[in-house]
């Protein structure tokens, strides 16, 4: 099944394109008319106006604007250092552990603005959790990891929620009868899978994956990404990763980074280049800079 | 290159060249290299064995001589100026107990507490912060006499002004121990992985949901370790106990809260290794040897505990 589905939404490799005059772009939105859904009045999630993300007074990236969608997936892509997973972390307060991180610009979510003065990061975590590189599993057994949140948010139905969210991460079959074993004797797919179980369990809105892929063999990395084009129904999802490829697969919209550097070139930061939908930007980017990085000229 | 020869002869002239270095470079393993490595474990094998054998000289020396007084005399009477054949160590060893006890509520939420502070809430670019772990770094290493004559002077006389009693030597042994307590606990706290502390964050929890069941469960072991040190040091150090009135020579069971005098196996020891005749001699060393097991019982708990919530990243 999921083997057609990368190959629709990726037809061809994008061939350099000779005619990149108004023509071709203006048939794109031609046949996006036709189809009927106007991809950018949904719902908004995350508005991102003008952030830049400082540590210790050096801009690790810089004017950042976008808008994150309801119930889609949303790809971050770019070469290492653009700021990718600086920028997803500041979508649910996690730079705010980092002492001598500095956020400047807008972020709204739902038009609450994030990073106000009233607003509790805690609360900010309920809803939107995150999911990171390398698994993270609690040193406790499968069912109190997932059970965790809900435990300490103070939810009832504890049994029902872990058993729905294991279902959710088709996870629940592999464990149902090893529910009380270590978290630890899982394989690194089951591990993140249970990391996913876990944030799933304390319903948050959105869920935001950092590079979730990029610690696991093929086969987990398919049933992860599989999980994603169901789990899109529920939550929000934003991903960052390195794999052109898997973003292709899975993400409704892309949003390609780049480093700069300034004169001196000592100091480097990242900029939104572009973002899109993400069949434009791997067929029929704007930007020649995005053309380069996903024929893999560069980067 | 060697263009013109075909790509299958060259992959196999490659392969055959660096077999060949290779088998080489085992057979002819420079003979200095295998001495020096031998004579460096000979070396190590030494040292262990000098140390080993130096502890088992001072107990099975101290159990020899100490052989005669063995009985159950020993724990259920009191020391005796007269008749040193009945003496035996029960205030002391009472004493002793109580006296551990108090440092263990003592030091444990302290020392936990300190360190969860250093490590997880305290900013460490600021200076009172970082005064407080170099004091701390610098105080596990004062000499316990200090700690007596503080103790003497603050928690006896002074500010707390409680006398003689119990509770003042349980106070300064505390003090004494709280240094390694709270270096040991940070260590603990430190070895539980960042990656864990976000995942619990990411959920939505607070810092001190993180703390307590994240964090702590995991530096148990740790923690536990450092009390057992703290434990070690504490039942031995006869200098401050002194200071703070341990009385040498006590006939009547300590009461943990009370303002009668108290008295310590260390101070009970000193006190029977100092006296003329010979069967006090032997109660001391027996009296080291009754040491030794309490030291020995308390850290096996210990050692147990610790084993229970290891936890293997």
């Amino acid at each position: 099944m999921t083997e057609n589905e990368p190959k629709e939404k990726m037809t061809s490799p994008p061939e350099p394109s000779q005619e990149k005059g108004l023509s071709r772009q203006i048939t794109v939105s031609a046949d996006q008319a036709e189809a009927g859904t106007d991809v950018w009045a949904k719902d908004k999630v995350f508005e991102v106006n003008d952030v830049t993300v400082s540590y210790a007074d050096k801009a690790a990236v810089k004017g950042v604007t976008m808008d994150i969608y309801q119930n889609e997936v949303t790809a971050l892509i770019g070469p290492s250092g653009c700021g990718k997973t600086t920028l997803l972390r500041c979508l649910n307060r996690m730079n705010d552990l980092v002492s001598s991180a500095r956020v400047d610009g807008e972020i709204l979510y739902h038009g609450h603005d994030l990073y106000g003065p009233k607003v509790d990061p805690v609360q900010v975590r309920k809803m939107i959790g995150m999911v990171f590189q390398k698994p993270n599993p609690f040193p406790k057994s499968v069912y109190d990891n997932v059970a965790f949140g809900p435990r300490v948010l103070g939810m009832e139905n504890i049994e029902e929620r872990v058993e729905n969210a294991l279902k959710g991460a088709a996870l629940w079959d592999e464990v149902k009868d090893r529910l009380k074993d270590n978290a630890y004797g899982m394989s690194g797919g089951q591990q993140q899978r249970l990391c996913i179980a876990r944030t799933m369990a304390v319903d948050p809105e959105v869920i935001l994956m950092d590079e979730p892929c990029s610690a696991l063999d093929p086969i987990s990395t398919g049933k992860i990404e599989d999980l994603m084009a169901e789990l899109k129904e529920q939550f929000s999802i934003v991903i960052v990763t390195h794999n052109m490829q898997q973003a292709a697969r899975v993400s409704d919209k892309t949003a390609f980074l780049i480093v700069e550097l300034d004169a001196t070139e000592e100091n480097r930061w990242g900029q939104l280049v572009e973002y899109d939908e993400t069949e434009k930007i791997f067929t029929n980017p704007t930007d020649q800079r995005t053309e380069d990085y996903v024929t893999g000229k560069v980067g | 290159m060697a263009a013109g020869i075909p790509g299958s002869e060259r992959t196999r002239l490659a392969t055959a060249g660096a077999r060949a270095a290779t088998v080489d470079s085992l057979k002819h393993q420079p003979r200095g290299d295998v001495w020096k490595g031998n004579v460096f474990f000979a070396i190590l094998l030494f040292g262990l064995t000098i140390a080993l054998v130096g502890l088992a000289a001072i107990i099975i020396q101290a159990a020899v001589k100490g052989a005669p007084a063995f009985g159950w005399n020993l724990l259920t009477n009191g020391p005796s100026t007269l008749n040193p054949d009945e003496a035996g160590f029960r205030p002391a060893l009472v004493g002793t107990l109580y006296l551990i006890l108090g440092v263990i509520f003592l030091v444990v939420p302290l020392g936990i507490g300190a360190a969860l502070y250093l490590e997880e809430y305290a900013d460490g670019t600021r200076w009172w912060n970082r005064m407080i772990e170099l004091n701390v770094q610098n105080l596990a290493g004062v000499p316990s006499i200090i700690y007596g004559i503080l103790g003497l002077a603050f928690i006896v006389r002074g500010p707390l002004d409680l006398g003689f009693i119990l509770v003042a030597g349980s106070l300064t042994l505390a003090l004494l121990v709280l240094p390694t307590v709270i270096l040991a606990s940070r260590e603990a706290i430190r070895a539980v992985p960042p990656s864990i502390r976000e995942g619990s964050l990411a959920l939505g929890a607070t810092q001190w949901q993180t703390i307590r069941r994240q964090v702590l469960p995991a530096a148990i072991p740790g923690v536990v370790t450092g009390v057992i040190l703290a434990i070690s040091r504490a039942i031995g150090e006869t200098a401050p106990l002194l200071l703070v009135g341990a009385a040498t020579f006590v006939t009547f069971n300590p009461t943990f809260i009370g303002d009668n005098g108290y008295s310590a196996l260390p101070v009970l020891i000193f006190n029977y290794a100092a006296r003329p005749q010979d069967e006090f001699r032997v109660l001391a060393s027996a009296g080291v040897i009754l040491m030794l097991i309490v030291l020995l019982t308390m850290n096996s708990f210990a050692v147990w505990l610790r084993n229970r919530y290891e936890q293997q990243w």
